[in-house]
């Protein structure tokens, strides 16, 4: 296909998903707020950029990324690259021999994540918010650490065939003795991080992994087995967030103390 | 005009240390691992520059109009001083962005396959469209609340962590009653709710309220709205799956 008719057809799929969020803010604008928007062309001109730019965003990773990414997560998977030859497979399953699946899940989902427009758009706004005590980078390895040890474990699980509620549920407790720990001003925003992670990048690399894993390890169904990994991405951060801020008290504590 | 060209520049640079990681995975694994020659080079290296060059656009965008217009918006219901029309304003955004989500909808799709594989449902192609709407549509509620709740929070500034974990205790104890096959949807719907638009939007909208209003810390109190934006879909899934199986 013409490259610049592809390139028009994500940009009119954009504004078609925008045009929802772009309604309700002009009808409240109007309606009911009734006051000129400050700077609307500018504002304005801002929305072209993220449209035009979310689209080629899309289009671009549609052309170079989700087509090799998803053929790495089937050939990383197939039973014939796992074991050898096929026909050992279903005489056997270890979970070890997967550890290529979870050293490709760790670093596929650590890579999109750091690539992720909502991620950096928090992060933006933590680091204008918090006046630099969180910085941008820092925040978004915290999460891509996260986002990394949930898929490899997420892929463990559908490898092993461990119900996902028991993983989900010790992670509920993990989160629950951190936030009584943790310096109050990140909590919320350690909350936030789960749910920015698994966005436009993440999601498609990730359900492609999960698919592939679910229908070639024997005994698992990709109905039953394929989801469950964003749980696992979207839980993970908030334990690496809080844990990132908790190290970071510890010392800026620590330096004090020494100062002293 | 030569200074806005170099700021542009230094953002395509930034942008492109972003795409990085991922580059280096994929090279690593396909030649290394796999050893397998890297497909259609021409493809990813045109297909990397439409990511960095959107990537930039994004960024710029999102700081001329999306935050500014998130906050103005925040200021100018935090003067009109009605909380009800700022709920609406909350739940209009929070159902309308979650509706037309793509993501969404590819997960409503996949999950009415379950829900007919299991017999939840007729496996019909008409059932298996009712049962994806409707829970297309639970989801869209469950977000629109989710930011009623935020709001309702940031204006009271109730303490985050006492909703979210009881959110979670609720969770848990749904999961002991939801049918098997609704539970790995259930959970994944809390992730894919939140929109690459939306989220700048609403972070900046939780900030600027925070800030506009007495007593608030923009910090403590401004984020957590996508925490409750991914909470509730997981609830009203489970409570979806509970009603109609």
């Amino acid at each position: 296909m013409n490259p610049m008719l592809n390139l028009l057809h994500t940009l009119s799929d954009t504004i078609f998903d925008v045009l929802p969020i772009v309604v309700i803010i002009f009808g409240f604008q109007f309606l009911v707020i009734r006051r000129q928007i400050p700077h609307l062309g500018r504002v304005l001109l801002g929305f072209v950029y993220v449209l035009l730019g979310l689209a080629l965003f899309l289009d671009g990773l549609e052309i170079a990324l989700f087509p090799i990414g998803k053929l790495m997560a089937q050939q990383l998977t197939d039973p014939v690259f796992i074991y050898g030859k096929i026909a050992d497979v279903a005489m056997t399953l270890h979970w070890q021999d997967y550890m290529y699946v979870y050293l490709f899940a760790a670093s596929i989902g650590f890579a999109t994540t750091i690539a992720e427009p909502s991620l950096l758009a928090v992060a933006i706004k933590a680091q204008e918010v918090s006046g630099g005590a969180i910085g941008v980078w820092g925040l978004r390895i915290a999460v891509a650490i996260g986002v990394a040890l949930g898929i490899a474990l997420g892929t463990f699980r559908i490898v092993t065939g461990t119900p996902l509620h028991y993983y989900i549920m010790v992670g509920y407790i993990i989160v629950m003795l951190q936030t009584i720990f943790t310096p109050k001003t990140i909590i919320a925003l350690a909350y936030d991080s789960g749910g920015v992670t698994t966005s436009t990048v993440t999601v498609p690399m990730v359900a492609a992994l999960g698919l592939g894993l679910a229908s070639t390890v024997p005994g698992r169904s990709p109905l039953l087995d394929g989801f469950g990994l964003i749980a696992f991405a979207s839980l993970f951060p908030m334990i690496t967030v809080m844990g990132y801020a908790q190290i970071s008290h510890w010392r800026a504590t620590r330096a004090l103390k020494k100062s002293q | 005009m030569k200074d806005s060209l170099l700021h542009f520049i230094h953002s395509l640079f930034e942008s492109l240390r972003d795409l990085l990681p991922i580059l280096l995975v994929i090279a690593f694994f396909q030649l290394v691992i796999l050893q397998q020659p890297i497909p259609n080079l021409g493809e990813l290296l045109y297909g990397s520059f439409l990511v960095v060059l959107g990537l930039t656009l994004f960024v710029q965008g999102l700081e001329m109009g999306l935050f500014p217009l998130g906050e103005s918006m925040a200021y100018a219901f935090a003067r009109k001083g009605s909380v009800l029309w700022l709920l609406a304003f909350a739940f209009a955004l929070g159902f309308g962005t979650t509706i037309a989500e793509p993501a969404l909808i590819a997960v409503a799709e996949e999950a009415s396959k379950v829900a007919a594989a299991h017999g939840a449902i007729e496996n019909s192609l008409q059932a298996m469209e009712a049962y994806a709407d409707g829970l297309r549509y639970t989801v869209a509620l469950s977000v629109g609340i989710a930011l009623v709740i935020g709001v309702l929070r940031i204006v009271f500034g109730w303490a985050i962590q006492y909703l979210i974990i009881g959110g979670y205790f609720g969770v848990v104890v749904m999961t002991a009653f939801a049918p098997e096959e609704i539970i790995g949807i259930a959970y994944d719907s809390g992730g894919v709710t939140t929109s690459t638009i939306t989220v700048p939007l609403v972070t900046a909208l939780g900030v600027g309220l925070a800030s506009s209003i007495k007593g608030r810390n923009p910090m403590t109190d401004g984020f957590g709205l996508i925490a409750f934006a991914s909470l509730t879909p997981m609830m009203f899934v489970m409570g979806y799956g509970m009603v109609i199986g």
